[in-house]
């Protein structure tokens, strides 16, 4: 484990030096991470965010003074904090774990189903996608359905979910040129990865598909539907039930 | 009670000191580019520091109040005018219902923070009343003010209300915080800066020119971020990182090997390697640069900069202890 300063407010604290062997293993070791950092309430930690390999810890320093840390070496004292904190996470059977706190049954991760329209007219890139994969449009949807996928990290855009889980046959190359405006729902694939567009928004990924569902919505607690950790599948549905939908 | 913008100006938004603790659902931080700025503002107006106010870039701005209002502004050097009087920053100013206060367009700087007493009063939303106007949402509808637009005011709190019936003849107040607290803005500015997570991603040659050579402030630049044209800063290797945190302050530098410095609006996490990391006290100089500034980075120790914003953060305490008589 290594932590890095991001500038003089927050520390970045890298878990895992790989992520392409074993992503679920990262993944599960984020998380872990972010959990006991929660759980330590540590003085002057803003808030906590994981990504791939990385957990970041935002901080006032002034407050992290005022609870003892010396001017000197402020982010010392936060990094004796942080390793005394993430003790017990380095104990093998925490990476495993896709539950919540110990002794607590319930799951901490959601596993939700996403309804995509994968009609023409929302699926502009589908025929790129399908000539990359060499296969019919319809095994790239097929395809696309039936892989079980998680949520690496949440970001781009609010809500965005990055998702690992993509059949390497559907890995496809981000557009040379980012598209300027790509409608709310779309859901696209970007290299290895595959995510959904919260929000209209530019983006470079190839769109095969829109979802009906509302990823972001800042009324809501949480104002996202999907976080770091949860587990997507793809449904396929007609262009009249996404218009249902939609209503 | 409300304001009306009579005149919304080149971009004005709704801000406060931002939504902390939103960032792992991909949620800015946004706030008042110069917190700082807002915070003097805020405790000069008699309000909460983190009381919301408007940000007005380029300034254009004409406000309209429906009753008596403390107004305080800071920021950039602008010809700020209550009907006529002219008003310069950090001064507390009582403008009279329907009495109009404008902001004309910049001689340095870009942009002004305006605290008026009572806050708007716009819905809070994920912890702010900030406009995120990427994601469209808190603020005005989720959108910069519009002209003729009306937004509702706060009610004027005890301390403003003293400081109402203080100034009811000379209407401007004589005193002010210290002068660089209200106008940061600076010709050529130098911006300190610590070592980027990524530094060791560059060839020498990019982290000797990061601080030897002066950079230009490109016209795209926004609340997300400062473009800056310039040495072109060699990575020692040509591949994208994993998406990581970054932060308002981070440089990033993407293939084109032109930096970008994010601001308050910047995306949660980021992919290009970060050569340097702009330190928070001198985030609000990065807040006045306008398009074909020159600016030069310099590097300093990370003790320096905590030291530096423990000092300023003790100064404002002071400040606020010194303010007290006057709400009395």
């Amino acid at each position: 484990m290594e932590i890095t300063p991001l500038g003089d407010s927050a520390l970045l604290i890298r878990v895992a030096e790989n992520f392409d062997d074993t992503p679920t293993g990262a993944l599960n070791k984020v998380l872990a991470t972010k959990r006991a950092l929660e759980a330590a309430q540590i003085p002057g930690v803003i808030e906590i965010a994981p990504a791939y390999t990385t957990v970041a810890l935002f901080c006032d320093p002034v407050r992290a003074i005022d609870a003892g840390a010396p001017i000197e070496d402020v982010f010392g004292w936060l990094e004796q904090r942080i390793q005394q904190a993430l003790k017990s996470v380095a104990a093998p059977k925490a990476f495993g774990a896709d539950r919540g706190r110990a002794g607590d049954n319930v799951p901490a991760y959601n596993s939700i189903e996403v309804p995509v329209c994968y009609d023409p007219e929302f699926a502009v890139d589908l025929d790129e996608v399908a000539r990359n994969a060499g296969v019919h449009w319809k095994e790239v949807v097929h395809l696309h359905c039936g892989a079980d996928y998680r949520v690496h990290c949440v970001g781009f855009t609010p809500g965005f979910p990055f998702l690992g889980g993509l059949p390497r046959q559907l890995a496809t190359p981000r557009r040379d040129v980012p598209r300027k405006e790509i409608p709310a729902g779309s859901v696209a694939i970007g290299g290895r990865q595959t995510g959904i567009y919260p929000i209209k928004s530019p983006g470079g990924w190839n769109v095969i598909g829109r979802t009906p569902l509302q990823l972001f919505d800042p009324q809501k607690d949480p104002p996202v539907l999907l976080r770091a950790g949860d587990r997507v599948r793809f449904r396929s549905i007609t262009r009249e039930e996404f218009e249902r939908a939609t209503k | 009670m409300n304001a009306t913008a009579v005149r919304a100006g080149f971009l004005t938004s709704v801000q406060d000191l931002g939504r902390a603790g939103f960032r792992e659902f991909g949620v800015s931080l946004g706030g008042a580019l110069d917190p700082h700025a807002l915070r003097v503002a805020n405790l000069l107006a008699g309000n909460d520091e983190s009381a919301a106010g408007l940000e007005i870039t380029f300034g254009g701005l004409r406000l309209r109040f429906a009753d008596d209002r403390i107004v305080v502004w800071s920021g950039g050097y602008f010809d700020v005018r209550i009907g006529s009087t002219s008003l310069l920053a950090g001064h507390p100013a009582l403008v009279r219902a329907g009495e109009e206060f404008s902001i004309d367009s910049p001689a340095g700087g870009c942009r002004v923070w305006l605290a008026i007493s009572g806050g708007i009063d716009v819905p809070v939303v994920l912890g702010s009343r900030s406009g995120d106007l990427r994601a469209g949402f808190g603020g005005v509808k989720g959108r910069p003010v519009r002209d003729g637009e009306e937004f509702p005011l706060g009610e004027n709190m005890p301390r403003a209300k003293v400081l109402i019936e203080k100034l009811r003849t000379e209407k401007i107040a004589r005193w002010k915080p210290p002068h660089d607290w209200s106008s940061p803005a600076r010709r050529s500015p130098v911006l300190r800066y610590l070592r980027g997570a990524d530094s060791g991603r560059f060839v020498e040659s990019a982290l000797q020119r990061l601080s030897s050579e002066g950079f230009f402030v490109s016209p795209d630049s926004d609340r997300m971020g400062i473009r800056l044209d310039g040495p072109r800063l060699e990575r020692s290797e040509d591949v994208d990182l994993l998406s990581e945190a970054v932060a308002p302050g981070t440089v990033q530098v993407p293939p084109s090997g032109k930096p970008i410095l994010l601001l308050n609006d910047c995306q949660t996490i980021g992919g290009y390697p970060k050569i340097a990391h702009v330190i928070t006290v001198d985030l609000p100089i990065a807040a006045q640069l306008s398009p074909s500034d020159r600016i030069r980075f310099s590097e300093v120790s990370i003790r320096d900069a905590h030291a530096l914003l423990l000092e300023r953060e003790r100064n404002l305490e002071q400040f606020r202890r010194g303010l007290e008589p006057h709400f009395k």
